[in-house]
């Protein structure tokens, strides 16, 4: 099958300095890529899927500590060390610079998960449920993962994909800002920014490339797409920039 | 003081073929204690099948747990069969005689139920054969990623698997004749037939020595790879500090024979207790194997010490977090003295005592003591090292194995001894044809004033 040659790179730039630990950016990816309840056991046996987390460290010493926050999510690396291991093609990389994981693919050898230096690969330790009541409120543009297999943020591919088909229609290219992942749409400070990094007009390339940006674990030589921007705060002890 | 009865032919038929022909009551008894702990194993395995890979201890980093630990530990076991057997073949060593089966046979039955840990261990089991050489899914479409040490792993697994199987069988042939010979009814016919028309003339003899060695030659490469494959389902992940080392594949291949041997000398005491073979399984033997051992566990203390003092040598805060959780912190530091004591310092400065190396009892225990150590060897290096993958100390975590995970493990155990055992009621254990050809072999040479056994050498 022919592959498609686009000259899209979507990535993604989350600055720490406006990031004020919310977690509302949590909670739109729950609601809008079918993630089951995450209850409080769940978080006790570590078995929580969170496609996006916010990381939380504490700085210096007691009365003068500061809580740092880090959305983590996945990265979608060039060379991601997740893809190779899968003995079964279950995650590959798109044309579009996406890390995608394929769920009926999936046989769940957690082999990924392992070689994920971020721990952003989530397994379905059980099938999952929801409450009656939040029956409808599942996306159908998503599909809801059965137990045994590996799920992980993706960029709300649908989203994606739905905003190529409309633009398509409407009979014009996509430009910076027409595609928005929910944690993008619902972050009040504006601190995660999505766009397309072979863009040079976009957002997100310009943040990436405006002196303040790091990538998390660079010296793996995986290439993430994500980019942080580290924190402008003349406190901050300058380790942070190569955290 | 080497002792060396003369037997004939009729008196070495009469002990080896006894399990087989006329099986003692209590080895029923035995079978069926073990089948209950395989029994177990199966029914939680249908369990976990049923409610889902979240009854395993398993969480998020560490993805992987103690199934895992016991696949490195059976595959290392394995490598006992051809270690010995072919390499020892190879190099017409005498003392290799009565050891060759039974570590050939620990070898298909280990092998067999190391394979069936990635299954026990798949989020969708029923999958399995997607990554598997037989059955890869091509009319879906599902191709397998020759990238991915998980079909690097079938491929080797199953090849040794193969040759072992064909090896066991292939020595098996002429001491299956002499079984025929000596059955009736159902049984005969069944040794006849796999016997292949054995008649025990000179041109089948050439033929099956010759076989013999060229398999020897060929199973040594496999031998080689299985376990340095299965090294690099870890040592590939670049995002665990703990495992991204080159020195893995050699390091597990002499763990792997370490193990191993220990597993033949235990297997061998234990036969040699249940069915009084103190005329096959001599003190001799144990002394060589003890040798061996030393020699053995020296290489692979050296690999140990290699792979763990380079940790340091980066000062880097995952490596060194590892060191301190492996060290210092409960229980990964209990587990750290057991290994160590187990698994080197009693054992191997008590095989330095000819007394020991000759007492079968203490033989026994000290192999059974560096297979303790070894399984906690492989727990020492999978475990901790997904619970300090990365700086990132937000997803540093723990684990505690489930109920259903250490049925599994030892429901493992117990489906090996079974496997052996039914080849022991089946097939002699022993090759009667080796221990024939071990007393045509023998004679005494003078050296000085006194008379030593020794052998006859065909070059």
């Amino acid at each position: 099958m022919a592959v498609e040659h686009v000259e899209r790179k979507w990535g993604m730039a989350v600055d720490a300095d406006k990031c004020t630990g919310c977690q509302a950016c949590v909670v739109s990816c729950q609601a809008e890529n079918n993630i089951p309840l995450n209850e409080s056991d769940h978080f006790l046996q570590r078995r929580a899927i969170q496609w996006i987390r916010i990381e939380r460290y504490w700085e210096g010493e007691f009365p003068e500590v500061k809580a740092r926050f880090v959305p983590m999510l996945c990265q979608h690396c060039e060379n991601a060390p997740c893809e190779p291991v899968c003995p079964v093609f279950a995650t590959y990389h798109n044309n579009e610079g996406l890390n995608v994981q394929v769920y009926n693919r999936c046989i769940g050898t957690r082999f990924c998960a392992n070689n994920d230096p971020w721990n952003v690969r989530f397994f379905n330790f059980w099938e999952p449920v929801w409450p009656e009541t939040l029956r409808n409120q599942l996306n159908s543009d998503v599909t809801v993962r059965s137990r045994g297999i590996m799920e992980k943020c993706s960029f709300c591919v649908q989203r994606i994909r739905r905003t190529i088909r409309e633009v398509t229609r409407e009979g014009r290219e996509v430009v910076d800002g027409d595609v928005t992942p929910a944690c993008v749409q619902s972050c009040p400070t504006n601190a995660l920014v999505f766009g397309d990094l072979n863009d040079s007009d976009s957002e997100v390339d310009k943040l990436r490339k405006g002196g303040r940006q790091y990538r998390i674990l660079d010296h793996l030589g995986t290439e993430p797409s994500v980019y942080y921007l580290s924190k402008v705060d003349p406190h901050a002890v300058t380790e942070e920039a190569h955290a | 003081m080497q002792q060396r009865p003369t037997l004939t032919e009729i008196e070495i038929n009469r002990d080896l073929l006894r399990p087989t022909l006329d099986t003692p009551m209590w080895f029923y008894g035995l079978m069926a204690f073990l089948s209950i702990f395989a029994a177990a194993a199966i029914g939680a395995f249908a369990w976990a099948i049923n409610h889902g890979t979240g009854v395993y201890g398993l969480n998020r980093p560490v993805m992987w747990g103690f199934l895992l630990v016991n696949f490195v530990f059976w595959v290392g076991i394995s490598h006992a069969g051809v270690m010995l057997s072919a390499i020892l073949r190879l190099a017409n060593a005498e003392w290799r005689r009565p050891a060759t089966r039974a570590a050939e046979v620990l070898t298909v039955f280990a092998l067999g139920t190391a394979a069936m840990h990635p299954l026990f261990h798949l989020g969708r089991p029923w999958r399995l054969y997607w990554s598997m050489p037989p059955g890869y899914d091509f009319g879906r479409g599902i191709w397998p990623d020759i990238r991915s040490p998980f079909v690097w792993d079938p491929t080797a697994i199953s090849t040794y698997l193969t040759s072992t199987a064909l090896f066991v069988g292939l020595l098996l042939i002429p001491d299956l004749a002499v079984l025929r010979d000596h059955s009736s009814g159902m049984r005969q016919r069944m040794y006849s037939a796999m016997s292949l028309g054995w008649r025990g003339n000179t041109r089948q003899w050439k033929l099956q020595i010759i076989a013999g060695f060229l398999l020897s030659a060929l199973i040594l490469p496999v031998f080689v790879s299985v376990h340095s494959i299965v090294s690099w389902d870890f040592a590939v992940q670049i995002a665990v500090e703990g495992w991204n080392a080159t020195i893995f594949a050699p390091y597990f291949v002499i763990g792997a024979v370490h193990s191993g041997v220990a597993g033949v000398i235990s297997i061998l005491a234990l036969l040699r207790w249940m069915f009084k073979w103190e005329n096959y399984i001599r003190d001799d033997h144990f002394d060589a194997l003890a040798r061996l051992m030393i020699v053995v566990a020296v290489a692979w203390f050296y690999f140990f010490i290699i792979e763990f003092m380079m940790g340091f040598y980066p000062n880097e805060e995952p490596e060194l977090s590892l060191r301190n959780l492996q060290l210092t912190q409960w229980p990964f530091n209990a587990a750290f003295i057991v290994f160590a004591l187990t698994s080197f310092f009693i054992p191997v400065p008590l095989w330095l005592f000819r007394k020991v190396r000759r007492n079968v009892a203490l033989m026994f225990w000290t192999c059974v003591l560096v297979n303790i150590g070894m399984w906690l060897e492989r727990f020492l290096i999978i475990i901790p090292s997904l619970m300090r993958k990365q700086v990132l100390t937000f997803n540093w975590g723990s684990y505690n194995p489930s109920p259903i995970e250490l049925i599994l493990v030892g429901g493992s155990f117990a489906m090996v001894f079974l496997g052996v055992l039914t080849f022991v009621k089946f097939f002699p254990i022993i090759p009667l044809a080796d221990a024939k050809e071990g007393e045509i072999m023998a004679t005494e040479i003078r050296v000085g004033k006194v008379m030593v056994p020794a052998a006859y050498r065909e070059e």
